[in-house]
C-alpha cells in the first residue's frame, strides 16, 4: 500500500462498458478532461473496468503509482461497488477509499440521443466523484454476533423447500404459515405439469 | 410436506402471522401472533370423531366451496399438522347447553375452548419471504358469466373437482346437474395480460395448467370434446412443448381468440362467441361447461409485510428483488430473501428452484457465525455537542442516548445505528459526523457540480434504496430524460441537510430536488418523515426571504418507479427553465447576506 500522504493520490477510470457507456459518452475525452484535476495521478478510459484484465490494470496502477483513492466511472454502485471494494482491498487499499460515478444507468442509457450532453454530464459526475474521494476516510467494518436461524414466512411449496434446505444444512428454522396447514396452493393441485405427478 | 412437520430443526407455526420485525441482518427480532386452534396439536390424532358430531356445516375452502366441512375440521386429508382445528366464529360455543358435542366425543381430551392467541418472539439471523399468491377472482369479468352461470368455473375449482381427493372423488360433472359434460371449454388469460381487468402480466402457469387439464379429461373421458380459447400458448419450459403437442394429438382443440361473450342456453349449457384469429370469422361454440384459466395475484399480506420490513414492491404488487438478474432472490435489505410467487408469478419448478436459491443465500450470510456491519454509522463530536437531545429524538432506531439533564454529550450505539444520517442532518451544531457521507464529502460534490454553468443544471439528492434505485431502473428501461440532471447519492433522504440545499442555491442552482422512499416505505423505518418536515421548514424560509418555493421539490420515488423518476426529471427541467438568470443572481445575493 502507498504511504499515507497528505496530498491525495487519485486514480480515475472511465469505463466504456463495451458500448453501453461508450455509445453515448466520449469516455477518452472524459478521462482527459479530468486528468489535471487536483490530486489526480492517473486518469484512463478502460473497456471493461470490472473484467479481470480491467481490474488487474487498476490494481497494478495502485501499486505502481501509490494511489490512495479511486474513482470508477462505470455502472451503478448498486451493481458493482462491492466488486471494486474487494478489488482495492486486495492490494491493501481501504475499501472505503472508492467512489463510483454512475455513467451507465444514470447517464449513457438515459441520454442516448444527446451525446454532447451525456459527455458533459459524465465529466461533471466524474469531477463530483473526484471531489468526494478527496474527503474520504478509511473505515473499518465491525463484526457482530449472529443468530444462525431463519424465519420463513409462508408454508407453500417455496417456503417448505427453503425451510427443508436450511434445516437439512443444520440451521434452525421457524416456519410461519397463516392458514391451518402448510401446503399452500400447491396442495390443492392434483397432477402437476410437466411430469403429471402428484404435488403432495 | 410431512417432512416439515417432523424435522427436528423446523419449528412450524400455523395459524400464525408475523406482526412486527425489528433489528437488522444477523439479528432480527420477530413478533408472531399465533391464533388459537382450540385443539391441542400434539395430542390430536385426527380420528375425526369430533367432526362427525359437529352440527355446523360450512363450505370447504380447500375444495373452493364445492364441498363442505364442519366448524371443527381438518383442512384436507394430508394436512400438516394433521390436527383438527375449530373455527371459533362458526362454532356454536362451548356452553354445554348450546353444543360442545365435540368435547364430549374426544376421547383424548384435545379440545380446549380456553386456548387463546399467543404472541411469540423469535430471534433470527435471516428471513425468507415466501408469501405466495392468490388466484385471480374472475367476478369482475362478467362477460364470462362466472357469477351468473352455474357451469362456468375457475381453473382451481375445476382442479378440485378432477382431484381424486376432491368433492366428486375425481369425477368430472357439471355443477348444475351433476351429469358428465360432453364438451368442456377453457378460456385462457383470465385476469392476465389485460390492461383493463386483472393484471397486465402473464400468469406463467395458466397455459400449462390448462394443457394439463385437457390431458386429465382426455385420459378419463376420451369422447369429451375439449376446446381451448387462447391468445397464444406459452409452452416455454422444459418438456412443456411436448406436453402441448401431445394434448393436441389427443384431440384437444385449440382456438386462437378470446371469447367476447358467454351466454347460457337451454339446460344450462353455454354459447361462447369468439372471433377465430386463424379464420377471421366469428364463431359460436356450444359447450356444457366452461373453465376460466385464472391468473395469479400477490398474496393479500404482501403489502402489510412490505411495510413491516421496509421492503419494496414492483408496480404489479409483487416484491422487488435487489437486482432482476444478478440478485434475483435477494431483497434490497441485507438478510431478507424471496422465494416463490411472492417475487412474481411462477410455476412449482421455478418456486422450488428459487426457494433452494434463497436458502443458499441465507446460509451464505449465516455460515461464518458472525456478521460484518457497514461502518456507515454516525459519530458524535463530543466537544461540539450541546446535549440538546434532537439526535436522539429523530433516530428511528433509538441508537442515540443523550443525558439532557446533566448536559452530557450524546452517545451512539454503533451496532444499533443503521446509517440513515438523519441525526447528522438535524444536528444544528454540526456535532455529528456521518461516516462515508460527511458534510465535507457531500458539499464537495455540490460545489463541484455547480462550478461551471450552474444555471443549466438540476441538483438532485436521492436515497440509495428507493430513488437512486428508481433512477437506475429508468436507466435499465432506457427512459430518456434531460442530461442536466445530476444525482447525489445519500443512504436516506433523511441525510439531506438543510445546508446542502442552501449551498446549492448559493452556488447558483436554479432548482433542487430531494427524493426518497414513499412515506411508509422508508428503508430506515420512518426517517423520511424528518425529510418531509425539513423540506417544509425550508419552503417556509424560502418564502420568507423571497425565493420561489417551487425551486425546491420533494418527490417520493420507489425503486420500481423508473417512469416516475424520468417524468419527475422532465418536470424539474420545466421548473428550471422558469428560473431566470436575474432570479439566480438575486438568490445568490440574498443568501450571501444571511
Amino acid at each position: 500500500m502507498s504511504k499515507p500522504t497528505k496530498d491525495p493520490r487519485i486514480g480515475v477510470y472511465v469505463c466504456h462498458c463495451g458500448l453501453n457507456i461508450a455509445q453515448s459518452v466520449d469516455c477518452s475525452r472524459v478521462a482527459r478532461t479530468v486528468e489535471n484535476e487536483d490530486g489526480v495521478v492517473v486518469s484512463k478510459d478502460i473497456v471493461y473496468a470490472c473484467s479481470e484484465p480491467g481490474q488487474q490494470q487498476i490494481k497494478q496502477d495502485i501499486i505502481d503509482n501509490g494511489l490512495d483513492r479511486i474513482v470508477i466511472a462505470s455502472c451503478s454502485p448498486r451493481l458493482h461497488e462491492s466488486t471494486f471494494k474487494k478489488m482495492i482491498d486486495s492490494v491493501g487499499l481501504n475499501p472505503y477509499m472508492l467512489d463510483m460515478a454512475n455513467l451507465r444507468e444514470q447517464c449513457s442509457w438515459v441520454h442516448m440521443n444527446d451525446h454532447a450532453g451525456a459527455t458533459l454530464k459524465a465529466e461533471t459526475l466524474v469531477n463530483m466523484s473526484i471531489s468526494r474521494v478527496r474527503h474520504l476516510q478509511p473505515l473499518t467494518e465491525e463484526t457482530l454476533p449472529l443468530t444462525p436461524k431463519t424465519l420463513v414466512i409462508g408454508g407453500g411449496i417455496a417456503g417448505i423447500q427453503a425451510a427443508l434446505d436450511l434445516a437439512d444444512s443444520g440451521y434452525d428454522v421457524t416456519l410461519v404459515e397463516k392458514s391451518p396447514s402448510v401446503g399452500g396452493v400447491m396442495a390443492q393441485i392434483d397432477k402437476t405439469f410437466p411430469t403429471m405427478d402428484c404435488s403432495i | 410436506m410431512t417432512d416439515v412437520g417432523r424435522h427436528p430443526r423446523i419449528k412450524l407455526l400455523t395459524l400464525s402471522e408475523v406482526v412486527d420485525v425489528k433489528g437488522y441482518v444477523g439479528n432480527f427480532k420477530v413478533k408472531i401472533l399465533k391464533k388459537a386452534r382450540y385443539v391441542d396439536e400434539t395430542s390430536c390424532t385426527a380420528c375425526g370423531e369430533c367432526a362427525k358430531v359437529c352440527p355446523v356445516v360450512r363450505p370447504d375452502e380447500f375444495n373452493m366451496g364445492l364441498g363442505s366441512r364442519k366448524a371443527i375440521y381438518s383442512p384436507f386429508p394430508q394436512a400438516v399438522p394433521s390436527s383438527y382445528l375449530i373455527n371459533a366464529k362458526e362454532c356454536l360455543g362451548h356452553n354445554p347447553a348450546v353444543c360442545s358435542k365435540c368435547v364430549e366425543v374426544c376421547s383424548k381430551g384435545c379440545i380446549n375452548f380456553h386456548m387463546s392467541d399467543e404472541e411469540i418472539i423469535e430471534e433470527v439471523g435471516t428471513i425468507i419471504v415466501a408469501t405466495g399468491l392468490v388466484p385471480y377472482d374472475p367476478t369482475e369479468m362478467d362477460e364470462y358469466g362466472y357469477t351468473r352461470f352455474d357451469n362456468v368455473m375457475t381453473s382451481l375449482e375445476f382442479e378440485r373437482m378432477v382431484n381424486a381427493s376432491g368433492p366428486t372423488k375425481g369425477s368430472l360433472v357439471r355443477p348444475s346437474d351433476r351429469e358428465h359434460p360432453k364438451s368442456v371449454g377453457f378460456i385462457q388469460c383470465v385476469g392476465s395480460r389485460s390492461a383493463k381487468k386483472g393484471a397486465r402480466y402473464c400468469s406463467n402457469v395458466c397455459c400449462m395448467n390448462t394443457i394439463k387439464s385437457t390431458f386429465i379429461i382426455k385420459e378419463h373421458y376420451p369422447d369429451v370434446e375439449v376446446k381451448v380459447f387462447y391468445i397464444d400458448i406459452r409452452a416455454f419450459g422444459k418438456g412443456f412443448e411436448d406436453l402441448y403437442t401431445r394434448s393436441r394429438r389427443m384431440g384437444a382443440q385449440y382456438i386462437r381468440g378470446l371469447p367476447g361473450s358467454v351466454e347460457e342456453t337451454g339446460e344450462k349449457s353455454l354459447r361462447v362467441a369468439v372471433e377465430n384469429a386463424a379464420t377471421g370469422k366469428l364463431e359460436y361454440h356450444h359447450l356444457d361447461m366452461l373453465v376460466l384459466a385464472q391468473g395469479i395475484k400477490p398474496a393479500p399480506s404482501t403489502q402489510r409485510l412490505q411495510e413491516i420490513m421496509g421492503l419494496q414492491l414492483t408496480a404489479d404488487g409483487f416484491y422487488l428483488e435487489a437486482h432482476p438478474k444478478l440478485q434475483p432472490v435477494d431483497a434490497a435489505t441485507r438478510g431478507i430473501f424471496f422465494a416463490g410467487c411472492a417475487e412474481g408469478p411462477k410455476d412449482i419448478k421455478d418456486s422450488v428452484t428459487q426457494a433452494s436459491a434463497a436458502a443458499m443465500r441465507a446460509i451464505r450470510v449465516m455460515h461464518k457465525g458472525e456478521i460484518t456491519t457497514e461502518p456507515i454509522t454516525s459519530v458524535i463530536i463530543a466537544e461540539k455537542c450541546k446535549s440538546c437531545g434532537k439526535c436522539a429524538e429523530v433516530c428511528p432506531y433509538g441508537a442515540i442516548t443523550v443525558d439532557v439533564k446533566n448536559k452530557k454529550p450524546a452517545v451512539v450505539n454503533s451496532a444499533a445505528c443503521a446509517g440513515c444520517g438523519t441525526c447528522s442532518a438535524e444536528c444544528r451544531f454540526d456535532a455529528i459526523t456521518m461516516n462515508h457521507f460527511t458534510d465535507a464529502q457531500i458539499l464537495g460534490q455540490v460545489d463541484t457540480m455547480l462550478d461551471t454553468a450552474p444555471e443549466a443544471k438540476i441538483l438532485a439528492f436521492a436515497c440509495n434504496w428507493c430513488s437512486y434505485a428508481g433512477a437506475d431502473y429508468a436507466g435499465v428501461s432506457r427512459l430518456q430524460y434531460p442530461a442536466n440532471v445530476h444525482l447525489i447519492r445519500v443512504m436516506c433522504s433523511g441525510r439531506v441537510d438543510e445546508k446542502f440545499i442552501w449551498e446549492g442555491f448559493r452556488k447558483g442552482a436554479p432548482v433542487v430536488l430531494v427524493s426518497g422512499c414513499h412515506i411508509g416505505d422508508c428503508h430506515y423505518i420512518d426517517a423520511n418523515h424528518w425529510t418531509e418536515k425539513r423540506v417544509a421548514r425550508i419552503h417556509k424560509k424560502m418564502e420568507k426571504i423571497g425565493l420561489r418555493p417551487e425551486r425546491l421539490q420533494l418527490e417520493w420515488i420507489s425503486a420500481a418507479e423508473g417512469i416516475r423518476f424520468a417524468e419527475t426529471m422532465k418536470r424539474m427541467e420545466q421548473v428550471r427553465r422558469s428560473v431566470t438568470a436575474e432570479e439566480i443572481a438575486e438568490t445568490i445575493n440574498t443568501l450571501s447576506k444571511l
